[in-house]
């Protein structure tokens, strides 16, 4: 479960991004939040992440405290229970896709040949089965962000955070891409804070959050 | 959670791997850097140990096996009457007397002679003695004045056989020996005659005299108390020596010339340190937003630094093993190729045999592997401070022009390194002006984006039309540390460089006015054998000098004098020195002599070694008199290192009762035909003389003298090209690199519509105006540099002195080929980067 209190973060200029931000996400939620482009969405994915570091309040992870943690300590915190999906692909291009997606699970020291056996059966489900020996210059736009979606969740993380996963796909694209996202964390079932200006995406979500200054507010 | 504190090495693994698979020319321009350097400075190391091994070997074949030894100063010997009193001194089991003297074969075969008492030798040096292997048995034969047994390389250079007679010249005499045997106690290369005692005192002109006494010590006696009672009873003229003595004199003649090419070898090293710098922060750029991702994916810090550092590791491993086997290869082709000496002159005799050096590999390896880590420990540490969050999304580290470059580090490294250039030799070399050189290295590659902003200011302060070159200048000028960054491992290779074309062309214009200064006769005659005793007797002076054709003539005889047991001997050099051809090369105006004294002129080198001053008083134990001169002047003399002293002609002849001299300098009335004065010279020579005469034109020795210089400063050349050889490399490898990491931005540039042309221009100017930087950087550094080594580097090494000279020429080929290299690789690898379609490398994921 995923717990935000009081959160409060400007800008080094001084400019307040948003203040007394509340937020509760339970296990196996899935909340979209969406806002205007500068409202502070990846500043707020990134606080989350314990990438960065709040003003004030606090982000409670399965009952660890971010802001206790030190820096080592939050980097394995992201290893073992956060996946993420970026808006830019962000695939090793010099690792091969089962290789890429298998990432992850090496850095926990899972053994290697297990790892790379459980991304060949991760590409399978997400429909890129056969191609792990392909490298990402070979891959189109949609199949690069499923290979992003397949190393979010090889390691069984209980949260995902996506920053704008389609937003750099086209509607069609997307929309495959979306649904295969939803199926793989459903199934996993892992909380996801999804951060976009898409309201289809945003559509499929359990609850949509608007960011503002002031904070989250429900919608609809 | 994972582990606390463990690493994820499979992870580090496939990072690591896939990368160098990826790029594998990077890898192998960083390797090479290093191998390179660890190649040179353990091939210097190696031979420089062969060659010293190879001399150590040769003083102990030449001293047999005796416990302690008494050698005269000079080729004069000392009396015969100091050995028995030496026989009887408490502790000593037995002396064996020696003449040892330098001698010529037939053929011009050198070789040296010693005279044994062979029951003496037999109990001291018993390796010295020889075997009859001449058929015949009689045992009288051992002493007779006429036999001689040879070691076999003597037999090969004179080409005679045992059983062969052979003509021997030394000290002014000449004799024809019966070859009776040969030396099997004398290893191969050490051309040796070994005869009775009695015969080489008869037949070359020693009666009553020896040149040295080989002790063999009682078993209880105590050594140095023993040297102290002797040397306490010793005539002037007379010294005793150790073999430890002897290793230190023969290691403090080459001593700096092998520190300053293990200097030269390190200097390589450091470049290579450079590039391995270089390479690794391109990089660690390039993959900055990678390792944003792995350290958002949960990799921590340290992992990464671990990561980084563990490339630099096998980088440098890799590139340290390469290195000591291509610096083993190295070594062996150049002993074979320039001798032991590299072509200084320092060593001569038989080839040496190449040892390895378990020790020096490790050290070299060691050096190889260190300046690949702190190679790579800046861009570790850059790449472990930075934001994961902003990286990802390249901001984080992205160019901004707002901030200027440091220089305050640069300016402290460099007062550093003007205020090492200050400090004194320690033991005798130049620690401090080699530190200074490094320091002034580290602090002008440290100014280097501050150097190129500035430089480039003078372009920005007017609008340029032009809009390549105007776009090369503005990224150059906003992003001055990526400039400095492919231009440090060139910069450094550079001013390395030119710091040692400008020494050597100083030096060698320096030696060039010398050799006029000190050969301003027409004709020099010189006679082979110089020992005392040789050389143009006083009433064949005299006739020469009244040989028509001739204005003016001057003697000279060159002897070695042994001021100092551990120190190389000096020369004596007893010449005329009034007359037209008679001067010195004096660095200062001569001192007036005061009444009675005895001037000597020393030089600059025997100064340095020394500490001699001008108006000093010195005694010098010549032949057996130890007369007290006076320091009248300091001379340039860049012919002898060990230094030597000047004595006036008639003052010798004075003290020492010696009037032949071995070279006579010529020079002709106004008109006169120098054949026809040489033949007439020949004319007055006795009967035999004018067989070992030689004679050259000034122009002649003038010649050798410069060749010989080029000879010993080629491996110097070649130590020098290979780091400027590697310095382009890298920044072919820089340029090409950062050209590749901008595939996005020429996919923007096209978008909004620039030409490729305007593109591949814009990258040919940035490339030129870092070539042009790097080779003004180069050089200024390369100057401030050379001042080091002309002002501390050399007078502390070999003391002397020299004038800078500057190599305009190839100051301009410099700048001209560096500008031509990076702004031809940029063009290289623009046309590269350009082949990628636009609208593909805007998509670019990195």
């Amino acid at each position: 479960m995923l717990t935000v209190t009081s959160l409060r973060k400007a800008v080094p200029g001084g400019r307040v991004l948003f203040q007394d931000l509340n937020l509760t996400v339970r296990n196996g939620q899935f909340v979209a939040i969406t806002g205007e482009s500068g409202v502070g969405k990846s500043t707020l994915l990134n606080l989350l992440a314990g990438l960065d570091r709040a003003d004030a309040g606090s982000v409670v992870i399965d009952g660890t405290a971010l802001e206790l943690l030190q820096d080592d300590e939050l980097t394995r915190l992201r290893r073992d229970r956060i996946g993420f999906v970026f808006q830019a692909f962000h695939v090793l291009p010099h690792l091969d896709l089962a290789h890429n997606v298998a990432l992850p699970l090496v850095l926990q020291k899972v053994d290697a040949h297990e790892a790379l056996a459980r991304a060949t059966g991760m590409l399978e489900a997400i429909g890129l089965g056969g191609r792990g020996a392909d490298y990402p210059r070979q891959l189109s736009g949609g199949e690069l962000q499923r290979i992003a979606i397949a190393r979010a969740l090889i390691h069984r993380p209980g949260l995902i955070l996506a920053d704008e996963p389609t937003g750099n796909l086209d509607p069609e694209t997307a929309a495959k891409v979306m649904a295969l996202f939803v199926d793989q964390v459903r199934e996993a079932g892992a909380s996801v804070v999804l951060v976009t200006h898409s309201p289809a995406s945003a559509a499929v979500a359990d609850r949509v959050l608007h960011l503002t200054r002031d904070g989250l507010v429900e919608h609809g | 959670m994972g582990e606390r504190g463990s690493l994820p090495l499979v992870a580090m693994r496939w990072m690591i791997v896939s990368e160098w698979r990826t790029y594998p020319s990077r890898i192998a321009i960083a390797v090479l850097a290093i191998a390179l350097g660890v190649a040179l400075g353990f091939a210097v190391h190696l031979i420089n140990g062969s060659a010293l091994s190879e001399f150590d070997h040769a003083i102990q074949t030449v001293s047999g096996d005796a416990d302690l030894q008494v050698h005269a100063t000079s080729a004069a010997g000392f009396s015969e009457a100091l050995y028995p009193q030496m026989a009887h001194v408490s502790g000593i089991a037995k002396v064996s007397p020696v003449v040892e003297l330098h001698a010529q074969a037939q053929g011009h075969a050198a070789l040296t002679i010693l005279g044994l008492d062979v029951l003496s030798a037999a109990v001291v040096t018993p390796r010295l003695l020889g075997r009859r292997s001449d058929g015949q048995h009689d045992p009288s034969d051992f002493f007779s004045d006429s036999a001689i047994f040879l070691s076999a390389a003597a037999m090969q250079a004179s080409g005679r056989r045992v059983g062969q007679s052979i003509d021997i010249t030394s000290m002014g005499h000449s004799a024809s020996f019966r070859i009776i045997g040969d030396l099997p106690g004398i290893p191969a290369g050490q051309a040796i005659g070994v005869m009775d005692i009695a015969a080489a005192q008869w037949r070359f002109g020693q009666l009553g005299k020896l040149q040295r006494l080989d002790f063999r010590l009682a078993p209880d006696a105590d050594r140095a108390q023993l040297s102290s009672a002797l040397a306490s009873r010793l005539p002037l003229g007379a010294e005793i020596v150790t073999r430890h003595n002897e290793e230190t004199r023969s290691d403090s003649l080459s001593r700096a010339y092998r520190v300053n090419l293990d200097m030269l070898a390190l200097m390589a090293l450091l470049t290579g340190g450079f590039l391995v710098y270089s390479a690794q922060s391109l990089s660690v750029a390039r993959r900055r937003p990678q390792f944003a991702l792995i350290r958002v994916l949960g990799l921590e810090r340290r992992s990464l630094v671990a990561q980084i550092f563990l490339e630099a590791l096998v980088v440098g491993a890799v590139g340290a093993l390469g290195g000591l086997l291509l610096g083993l290869g190295l070594a062996a082709a150049a002993l074979h190729l320039l001798g032991s000496d590299l072509g200084g002159g320092y060593f001569s005799g038989g080839v040496p045999h190449l040892s390895f050096a378990p020790g020096a590999a490790i050290a070299f390896g060691a050096l190889g592997v260190a300046a690949s880590l702190v190679g790579g420990l800046l861009p570790a540490r850059d790449a472990a401070r930075s934001q994961p969050a902003l990286a990802l999304k390249n901001l984080g580290d992205a160019i901004d022009p707002r901030v200027h470059p440091r220089i305050r580090l640069a300016l402290l490294l460099v007062v550093l390194g003007a205020a090492g250039s200050l400090a004194p030799a320690v033991n005798g070399l130049p620690i401090f002006g080699y530190a200074s050189m490094a320091l002034l290295l580290a602090g002008g590659i440290a100014m280097m984006p501050w150097l190129a902003r500035t430089l480039l200011w003078i372009f920005l302060r007017r609008p340029i039309s032009n809009v390549s070159l105007s776009l090369a200048i503005q990224r150059l000028w906003g992003a001055p540390s990526q400039a400095a960054l492919a231009l440090s491992g060139i910069v450094a290779s550079t001013s390395l460089m030119i710091a040692m074309a400008v020494m050597v062309v100083s030096f060698r214009g320096s030696v060039e006015a010398w050799l006029y200064q000190v050969l301003p006769a027409d004709l020099y005659l010189a006679l082979d054998d110089s020992g005392v005793g040789g050389g143009f007797d006083a009433v064949t002076q005299n006739n020469m000098r009244h040989v028509e054709g001739v204005a003016w003539m001057g003697f000279m005889k060159e002897t070695p004098l042994r001021l100092a047991p551990d120190k190389p001997d000096v020369w004596l050099i007893a010449r005329t020195v009034d007359g037209p051809a008679g001067g010195l090369p004096l660095l200062s105006p001569g001192l007036a002599v005061p009444p009675n004294d005895i001037p000597v002129w020393v030089s600059e080198p025997a100064a340095g070694i020394y500490g001699i001053h001008p108006g000093d008083h010195l005694v010098l134990p010549i032949a057996g008199v130890t007369p007290r001169v006076f320091v009248a002047g300091i001379w340039r003399d860049y012919g002898r290192q060990q230094g030597s002293i000047v004595i006036d002609s008639d003052t010798y002849t004075r003290l020492t009762g010696d009037a032949r001299r071995s070279i006579a300098s010529v020079a002709l009335k106004k008109g006169a035909l120098a054949d026809a004065v040489i033949a007439r010279l020949r004319a007055v020579l006795p009967a035999g003389v004018a067989d070992h005469l030689s004679v050259s034109r000034s122009q002649e020795i003038r010649s050798k003298g410069i060749a010989a210089f080029d000879r010993s400063f080629a491996i110097t050349y070649l130590l020098e090209a290979i780091p400027i050889l590697v310095g382009l490399i890298g920044v072919a490898a820089t340029v090409s690199a950062q050209t590749l990491a901008r595939i996005k931005e020429f996919g923007m540039l096209r978008h909004i519509g620039v030409l490729r042309l305007q593109i591949v221009a814009m990258l040919i100017a940035e490339g030129a105006l870092l070539g042009a930087i790097g080779g003004i950087a180069g050089i200024g550094l390369g100057l401030a540099m050379s001042q080091i080594l002309i002002r501390v580097v050399n007078p502390q090494s070999f003391h002397w002195t020299m004038d800078t000279r500057i190599p305009w020429l190839l100051f301009i080929i410099v700048i001209v080929a560096l500008i031509v290299a990076a702004g031809g690789t940029a063009l290289f690898a623009g046309r590269r980067a350009l082949s990628t379609a636009a609208v593909t490398a805007v998509r670019e994921d990195w």
